[in-house]
């Protein structure tokens, strides 16, 4: 069983984001595998995060800023594999950094630090080539995204190459603003649960436990970003107890949700 | 077929791609408005009603064709090639960009979108979306760099007066690519009502091919234009590249001339050991805002900030076509620095009565650094992408001069 089944059988996961070299990087993924989250994403910083609200935006530039290099953000994902066998570790970017030095190069790091999936933002499924064959003659999981503009005709392209777990963005936007209406989610899980075998996480704007649990109701996963990276913001290389307080509210939620459905 | 295919003007291929450039890096929320956008633009392409409305407004709103003047004084000085300048900077709102918005514009009339978005860098291409939707009734919001807004302060005050609603952006170098990237964060979020129109020859496919056709008029009217004044085609192009649009447009409708050479202009910033904006000559390929292009980077792949005095030309990137036809020889990439601009943009006013856009006044410098290499039976046409009235604030700057 690979990292990411044995993540998602137990029942809801929660899959926490953070910026790497945002705060102290270690000390954070520590924080939130101790608070309870089942599967790490661990974000690449760049100077262009298009996809990104203001408070990824600015995590990205407090990490560069710092001089983060690719270098140092494998060192941090295997140094994670080390202290944490069995989470789940995914690495979350653009397509600039990650095919800068060729596609086989970086997932032949990936694999080489430990890490099971990547997730790009620009690289759809129609430039597929540029990353996607190299993580997987790797080993390594391309995780796609779908959102509610994926209509039933794309979706079998969006699946196809995808493993791991499947993203859900559940509103049209960049990451951290919106929440999209309950219903709409629960809709959208249906419809991709009835088209892939694989987990289906739902992220976008996702900030308390009372909206994780309800979306733990209906899917495999819930995805939570921005609210991690504010609370880094706030309390910078001293933020790991925040965060371990944090994440156990939203583990607990995510959990609990999965007991009652149960 | 066989000419067709050994054509450089088939391009881009059914997925986008010029060569290894250009293609459709967008986030998957985008992806199918962009598919969207290709098929009106397939329909369009066949609609003789959109081709006569597109006409009808170059000719009458534009004031199109733009003339082609034999810059005789010029030419006399530099003692070469014969020069021509393509007179972009008497359109309608005073360069070339307001081609590409008319053509834009009447695309989201197509698709039934009610607001429009734009970047900008100098202003132009926010002047020039802005006068569009005055024209067709419809919101609009520029996003541009705070830098960029506090030097262009009088096109920022066009865009209001036009009704526009200017973003300053804030975000990373608040220039140019800056702008791109918010007003991609808009997009991304209002995708059902919003038409985003892109003013140059980047961002996923179909932009890169739909702004070359709109801009390619430029490209037409010369050479119709050169035929009859000189009854033939000319031996060399020269126009200046940030994005590329007007470069394109000219160059175009000549790749196929095999006598026609072709030179485009990069800002090569404070020179090319310094800070500069030529992505060619100091960046190497890359994916950013949609495209595979020529990028200035960081060997982790950080985008590296541009400079250039002209903020048309202050981007990081290149069109895909272009560093398509840079890879495989047809057009010749050559810097010029914002000294040699400054220069140019003073000889030309002086000489011809023409006050050229600081980003012209690059394609300006290469000519006079080509011409006189050149016998005086050679003919260069050179575009005149703008007018330089936006400029005058930071050429006075740059030569310290008080207004």
């Amino acid at each position: 069983m690979t990292r990411f089944e044995s993540a998602f059988t137990k029942g809801p996961a929660l899959v926490a984001f953070i910026t790497a070299g945002d705060g102290d990087t270690a000390a954070n993924l520590d924080a939130l595998v101790a608070g309870g989250a089942d599967v790490i994403e661990l974000g690449m910083p760049f100077t262009d995060p298009m996809a990104d609200g203001p408070a990824i935006q600015k995590a990205n530039l407090r990490s560069l800023a710092k001089g983060t290099t690719t270098a140092d953000i494998f060192a941090q994902a295997a140094a994670f594999r080390q202290r944490h066998p069995d989470t789940p570790l995914v690495l979350m970017g653009y397509a600039n950094p990650m095919t800068v030095r060729g596609s086989e190069w970086f997932a032949a790091e990936c694999a080489k630090a430990g890490v099971d999936g990547v997730i790009c933002v620009d690289i759809p499924s129609e430039e597929d080539a540029e990353l996607g064959p190299a993580l997987r003659a790797a080993g390594v999981d391309l995780i796609r995204l779908a959102t509610p503009t994926t209509d039933a005709a794309r979706l079998p392209d969006v699946l196809n190459g995808a493993g791991g777990f499947l993203y859900y963005v559940s509103v049209a936007g960049i990451t951290g603003l919106q929440q999209a209406a309950q219903t709409s989610i629960e809709d959208a899980v249906t419809r991709l649960k009835a088209a892939t075998d694989l987990p289906v996480a739902v992220g976008f704007g996702v900030r308390t436990p009372e909206q994780a649990a309800a979306i733990a109701k209906v899917a495999d996963g819930v995805v939570v970003g921005s609210a991690f990276v504010d609370i880094i913001a706030e309390h910078g290389e001293q933020a790991a107890p925040h965060l371990e307080a944090f994440t156990r509210t939203l583990a607990d939620a995510i959990h609990g949700a999965k007991e009652i459905a149960a | 077929m066989n000419n067709r295919s050994n054509s450089l003007r088939t391009g881009p291929d059914e997925r986008g791609h010029f060569g290894q450039f250009g293609g459709r890096y967008v986030a998957e929320t985008l992806m199918p408005l962009i598919l969207d956008l290709e098929r009106e633009y397939r329909a369009a392409q066949a609609d003789n009603e959109f081709r006569a409305e597109f006409e009808h407004l170059l000719k009458h709103y534009v004031g199109r064709p733009s003339p082609l003047w034999l810059a005789e004084r010029l030419t006399e000085e530099l003692g070469g090639a014969k020069i021509y300048l393509k007179r972009e900077d008497l359109n309608h709102t005073g360069a070339h960009k307001i081609n590409n918005c008319i053509g834009q514009i009447l695309l989201a009339k197509r698709m039934g979108k009610t607001k429009i978005i734009a970047e900008t860098g100098a202003g132009q291409h926010g002047v020039a979306t802005a006068t569009v939707a005055a024209l067709f009734g419809l919101p609009c919001t520029i996003f541009m760099g705070a830098v960029d807004v506090a030097r262009q302060q009088p096109n920022v005050f066009r865009m209001k007066l036009l009704g526009a609603e200017v973003v300053a952006v804030e975000s990373g170098a608040r220039t140019l690519k800056d702008a791109m990237n918010e007003a991609l964060r808009h997009w991304v979020a209002n995708v059902h009502d919003t038409f985003y129109i892109i003013g140059t020859v980047a961002g996923p496919h179909p932009y890169p091919e739909l702004v070359r056709d709109f801009q390619s008029v430029i490209g037409e009217e010369a050479r119709a234009q050169i035929l009859e004044a000189e009854g033939r085609l000319p031996d060399m192009l020269i126009a200046p590249v940030g994005g590329g649009s007007n470069a394109i447009g000219l160059f175009h409708p000549f790749l196929d001339d095999e006598g026609v050479e072709i030179v485009g202009v990069e800002a090569a910033g404070e020179g090319l050991d310094g800070k500069h904006a030529a992505s060619l000559a100091g960046g190497k390929p890359g994916i950013l805002h949609g495209n595979k292009t020529y990028l200035l980077q960081d060997e982790d792949g950080q985008i590296t900030e541009a400079h250039s005095i002209s903020a048309g030309l202050d981007y990081p990137g290149i069109g895909p076509e272009h560093s398509w036809l840079h890879d495989i020889g047809r057009v010749r990439y050559e810097p010029v620095t914002d000294a040699e601009a400054l220069a140019s943009f003073q000889k030309l006013t002086k000489l011809e009565g023409i006050i050229p856009a600081l980003e012209s006044a690059h394609a300006i410098a290469a000519a006079e650094r080509i011409a006189p290499t050149l016998g005086k039976d050679k003919i260069i046409i050179v575009n005149c992408s703008g007018r330089g009235d936006k400029d005058i604030f930071t050429v006075a700057e740059a030569l310290g001069v008080k207004l």
